[in-house]
């Protein structure tokens, strides 16, 4: 009998420490926050580019994550990009003319959403949407303005210098500068 | 002419073993539900397969976890990222390193035990006493064994990549100086709980195929001494190569 109690003492505590090993797997290792978007309200924003924004990607603001972005679509009839994130019921105070930029975080980074509060006395509601955006940073579209920009520059001489370097860049490589 | 014999033979040999394991696999799965109406019998073989095999697997786990914190270390202070070293290891050991060393160790450990222990009641005519008496062994001997494993192998996953982080931590926060929270919320922003999921599923998966070989080994062993010692051997042979072919076959579902 002592030897059968001993058992299964030991292997109540072997199943306990199992269980407790993939409690604390899920919720310590994981995140779990803002994952099951219950308690919250969504706002929308459209952007013309969304660069590599993927579902998921939190939304911050000063920093501080304040939700996640729950859907991305694309609106046939403007041509644009409309993100959906859903923020967390805490953070019911946000100006209706903030403006939401899709940022990077580091060089390479994942993408977010940061916001910047407005100055309006009104707050967005759910299903709001956010007038004012700045659209994705494209790394490759920065480069070939770059690449673009310089070899404009180093064009032979006597022609103009590209107005504005970077602006003329992508649809015309051959510089049109004067007509 | 020998020689194409031979090897027509061990090649029915195979197939006939495939076969074998088959039959005895749908059967042991058939009979599964009634298993769990003796508990006391579960809980004995959740012990032997689960409890006894903790010691070898947390000290494993241990040691894994503090050779990828200097491994891990080492290369990302190459490219400059020695923080990401909490996501990188977490990540690894729950998706592929704790379910599949878990599942070696196990076979080592739990699986020659489960199949000698078996193979020895065969050898002893115990489970012919048995039928005798109109005692299913499948049911009294084979099943309880079986799921006891089953039941096990997740669990000892779970404690494996547990104690694992911890060693990974150990190693990089005590030792290396890596900044502790840095350490945590970098691990917490990139693991999904869809990570975890997929290790639990593959230790499920590993618990099934590697209790499965070894209570099938030693069923089918051949009643002598050297019977149950080839039992033994193949039980770990075949429980590693199919725990690593299985491996590949679920990441492809599951990615």
């Amino acid at each position: 009998m002592r030897k059968n109690r001993a058992i299964d003492v030991s292997t109540g505590l072997f199943v306990l420490l199992g269980v407790a090993a993939i409690v604390f797997l899920v919720t310590q290792i994981s995140n779990r926050e803002f994952s099951s978007q219950k308690r919250g309200y969504t706002v929308s924003a459209q952007f013309e580019n969304v660069g590599g924004l993927k579902v998921g990607a939190p939304v911050k603001m000063a920093g501080v994550t304040i939700g996640r972005v729950e859907d991305i679509g694309y609106d046939m009839a403007l041509f644009k990009a409309v993100v959906t994130m859903g923020i967390d019921v805490r953070y019911d105070q946000i100006p209706v003319d903030s403006d939401a930029s899709i940022y990077t975080a580091g060089l390479l980074g994942g993408q977010y959403v940061g916001i910047e509060p407005g100055g309006s006395e009104e707050y967005l509601k759910n299903g709001d949407q956010i007038e004012f955006v700045q659209n994705a940073i494209v790394l490759e579209n920065l480069i070939s303005k770059y690449l673009f920009g310089q070899a404009i520059k180093e064009s032979p001489p006597g022609q103009a210098p590209a107005s504005g370097g970077a602006a003329a860049a992508p649809e015309s490589p051959a510089p049109t500068g004067k007509q | 002419m020998k020689t194409v014999r031979e090897v027509q033979e061990s090649m029915a040999d195979l197939l006939e073993r495939a076969g074998a394991l088959t039959r005895f696999a749908g059967r042991l799965l058939w009979i599964t539900p009634t298993g769990f109406l003796r508990p006391r019998l579960l809980a004995q073989q959740v012990y032997n397969a689960g409890a006894l095999s903790l010691g070898i697997i947390m000290i494993s786990g241990l040691f894994v976890g503090m050779v990828m914190g200097l491994q891990g270390h080492d290369l990302l202070a190459r490219i400059g990222s020695e923080e990401s070293l909490g996501t990188g290891a977490a990540l690894t050991l729950l998706k592929e390193l704790g379910p599949v060393v878990t599942a070696l160790l196990f076979a080592g450990r739990a699986g020659t035990a489960l199949a000698s222990e078996i193979g020895l009641m065969r050898a002893t005519d115990q489970l012919s006493a048995m039928e005798i008496m109109a005692v299913d062994p499948m049911k009294r001997v084979v099943l309880p064994r079986f799921l006891g494993g089953v039941i096990s192998m997740p669990l000892l996953t779970g404690i494996f990549v547990m104690v694992s982080i911890f060693g990974v931590q150990l190693i990089g926060v005590q030792y290396f100086g890596i900044d502790r929270g840095q350490f945590w919320s970098e691990m917490r922003s990139y693991v999904e709980p869809a990570d975890v999921r997929e290790g639990l599923i593959k230790g499920l998966v590993f618990g099934v195929a590697c209790s499965m070989i070894a209570v099938f080994e030693g069923y089918n062993a051949e009643p002598t001494a050297e019977g149950v010692g080839r039992a033994t051997t193949r039980t770990v042979v075949v429980s590693a190569v199919a725990t690593l072919v299985l491996d590949y076959i679920v990441t492809a579902l599951l990615l």
